[in-house]
């Protein structure tokens, strides 16, 4: 055998052993528990912060808007469906929420939309029915008809 | 993708109806780049196998240009994916737990193939000889330097050339099927995604392979006439004038094989084919018709057919062969973008768009894929000092 096939091998077969070396050392422990992935995956998932908090969380400190918005017809959606994921504003109130602008977003839900049933979610012409004004100059978002 | 925390935010950005998990581009400029540079890989290499084993001799004097640059961008391969990881210091998991359950670990494998068995030998086969020449020349450091990259195999025999040669030329016949077997796997990735028909497709690894070719091919051109001018030295124009011709070539293989998929998808005009027409026709109207197709192949092409017709003047021609060069990159980039951002700008419920664009100021993905661009250039320099073709010794081959 030529000798630079020789030197080649014993490079192959020390990169080689150090491959094996590196995967006897550094494969993860929880590697194969369930299939070809980290069993510990699934836990480290589950373990994240929620981004989303729900309504009786905002209710501790905005009661009132809570108690408003639950006489009115918006009562079943949650405060974040409006104001965006909470869990940084509960820990810190100075962390600002959103808080929708324009009326571009009622007509998210509002908009005349043939696959949605009238008797679910009424539906308005933006520009017939408000002639420019904003939604919220008539209506209140927390309680609609306020 | 933190981008849309707000549902509100992101419903700005959507036409039609969407799914939840497809409101944000999850596979953004840095996935663009990966098969892009994998491509010039291939395509470098095969330019390289095209002079040695089909014993094209008007190549040679690009013979080490395209191997030396195969490897500087090798290296950099899969810096893209790894920089684009949520985790990127997980990256060696990949390699410690292999398993044939998904096609991006394999990769891994197809990769370490490729750079250690098929390049890595190639240029040590091809070198070796010159590198003893050097180390003898040289003094200190550099003498070290070279010994190490001999592994301390000091023999200048004759007999021992040939050995040199020949398995040279052997890791050559086997490197060819192993670059299509790298680039072709590219395509396979995305080409298996079944859920994406704008992917889905048994022709997307031969598509990818062919471009790859071309985009390899332009580069070490462009490589080669920059080089030479750099170093002050003649081109050899027969040489530019034979990779012109194969680019040629291969570039209509190219074009033609991606317009019978796209003409077998018109024709066949499945449930996808409306939203895909929107698609092409709106959303990737640019990057699809006017630089893939207009700046990456139509002006190539043309340009390429009136000179082989009327051969212009050598300075008009070398011009011209240096802008043919830099169209067909920057089409094959625009191939590669219209593949991976525009299968997922459209729906898989068929009925709507997102969007997406290049965040250039906040988002770190245009910097790092600019950067993994340019660093191949300089360690293909870096190679050029280390290895300089030029002053190597007239193999035997
Ligand atoms: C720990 C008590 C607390 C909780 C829990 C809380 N908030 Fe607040 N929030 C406040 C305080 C205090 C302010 C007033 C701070 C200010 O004006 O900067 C405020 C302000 C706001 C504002 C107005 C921000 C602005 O820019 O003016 C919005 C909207 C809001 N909260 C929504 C919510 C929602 C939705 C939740 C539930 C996810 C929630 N808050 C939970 C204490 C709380
Ligand atoms: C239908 C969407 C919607 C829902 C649901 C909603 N809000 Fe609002 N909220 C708004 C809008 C729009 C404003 C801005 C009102 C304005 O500018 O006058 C607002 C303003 C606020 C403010 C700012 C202070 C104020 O009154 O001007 C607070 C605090 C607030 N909302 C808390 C809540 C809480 C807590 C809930 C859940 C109990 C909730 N919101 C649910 C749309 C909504
Ligand atoms: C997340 C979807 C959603 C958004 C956003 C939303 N709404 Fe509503 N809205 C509803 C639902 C659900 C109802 C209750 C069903 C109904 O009566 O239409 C409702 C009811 C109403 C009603 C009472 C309709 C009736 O039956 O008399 C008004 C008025 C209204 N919304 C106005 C607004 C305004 C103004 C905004 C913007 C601040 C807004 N909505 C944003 C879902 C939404
Ligand atoms: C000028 C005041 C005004 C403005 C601005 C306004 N509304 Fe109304 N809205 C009303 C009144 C009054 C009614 C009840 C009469 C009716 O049905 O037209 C009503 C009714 C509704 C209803 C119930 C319709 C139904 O079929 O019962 C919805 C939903 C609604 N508004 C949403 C909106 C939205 C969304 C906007 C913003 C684009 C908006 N409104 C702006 C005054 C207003």
């Amino acid at each position: 055998m030529p000798i630079q096939v020789k030197r080649l091998l014993v490079v192959f077969a020390v990169f080689i052993g150090v491959m094996l070396g590196l995967k006897y050392f550094l494969t993860p422990e929880s590697w194969r528990e369930f299939g070809p992935y980290r069993g510990k995956a699934l836990t480290e998932i589950a373990d994240q912060e929620a981004k989303y908090v729900q309504m009786e969380t905002c209710a501790m400190c905005h009661d009132s808007i809570a108690d408003l918005k639950d006489q009115g017809l918006h009562i079943s959606i949650q405060c974040e469906i409006c104001h965006g994921p909470g869990y940084r504003h509960v820990e810190d109130e100075n962390i600002d929420m959103v808080i929708p602008e324009n009326s571009d977003f009622c007509m998210t839900c509002h908009a005349i939309n043939a696959a949605r049933s009238t008797s679910i979610i009424k539906q308005i012409d933006a520009i017939e029915h408000s002639e420019g004004e904003d939604c919220i100059s008539c209506h209140n978002p927390h309680e609609p008809w306020l | 993708m933190n981008k849309y925390e707000s549902l509100y935010e992101a419903l700005a950005n959507l036409d039609g109806y969407i799914y939840p998990n497809e409101i944000a581009l999850n596979w953004d400029l840095l996935i663009v780049m990966y098969p892009y540079i994998t491509g010039l890989v291939a395509g470098a290499f095969i330019l390289a196998s095209l002079n040695r084993v089909f014993a094209i001799k008007a190549l040679r004097p690009t013979y080490e240009i395209s191997l030396l640059t195969a490897l500087s961008f090798m290296l950099v391969a899969t810096m893209p994916l790894i920089t684009h990881l949520g985790q990127p210091w997980r990256f060696y998991e990949m390699l410690v737990t292999p398993h044939l359950t998904s096609a991006m670990a394999i990769f891994g494998f197809v990769y370490l193939w490729y750079l250690m068995v098929v390049l890595l030998l190639e240029i040590w086969f091809d070198y070796r000889y010159d590198m003893v020449i050097w180390s003898k020349q040289k003094k200190g450091f550099m003498s070290f330097v070279y010994k190490v990259l001999t592994l301390w195999v000091l023999d200048t025999s004759p007999q021992s050339r040939r050995t040199d040669e020949k398995i040279g030329y052997f890791i050559t016949v086997v490197g060819i099927p192993s670059a299509f077997l790298l680039h072709g796997y590219v395509g396979f990735i995305f080409g298996s995604i079944k859920a994406n028909p704008w992917w889905s497709t048994v022709m997307m690894p031969v598509i990818f392979l062919f471009s790859a070719m071309v985009s390899g091919i332009a580069l070490v051109m462009f490589i080669y006439m920059v080089v030479t001018y750099l170093r002050k030295q003649k081109i050899d124009m027969n040489t530019v004038d034979t990779i012109s011709k194969y680019l040629f070539y291969i570039l209509i293989i190219d074009f033609s094989l991606e317009s019978l998929d796209q003409i077998h998808r018109i024709y066949e005009a499945d449930e996808s084919f409306d939203i895909l027409k929107i698609l092409v026709h709106g959303k990737l109207f640019f990057t699809f018709f006017i630089m893939q197709i207009g700046v990456g192949v139509i002006i190539p092409l043309l340009t390429m057919g009136t000179m082989m017709i009327k051969k212009p003047r050598e300075k008009i021609r070398k011009i011209l062969y240096l802008i043919i060069s830099i169209c067909v990159l920057v089409g094959i980039f625009y191939m590669r973008w219209n593949v991976v951002i525009g299968g997922q700008l459209f729906s898989k419920s068929f009925y709507g768009f997102t969007s997406y664009k290049v965040d250039m100021i906040s988002g770190s993905g245009f910097w790092l894929s600019l950067l993994w661009f340019i660093i191949p250039f300089f360690i293909l320099a870096f190679l050029l000092w280390l290895l300089p073709p030029w002053k190597k010794k007239e193999s035997i081959h």
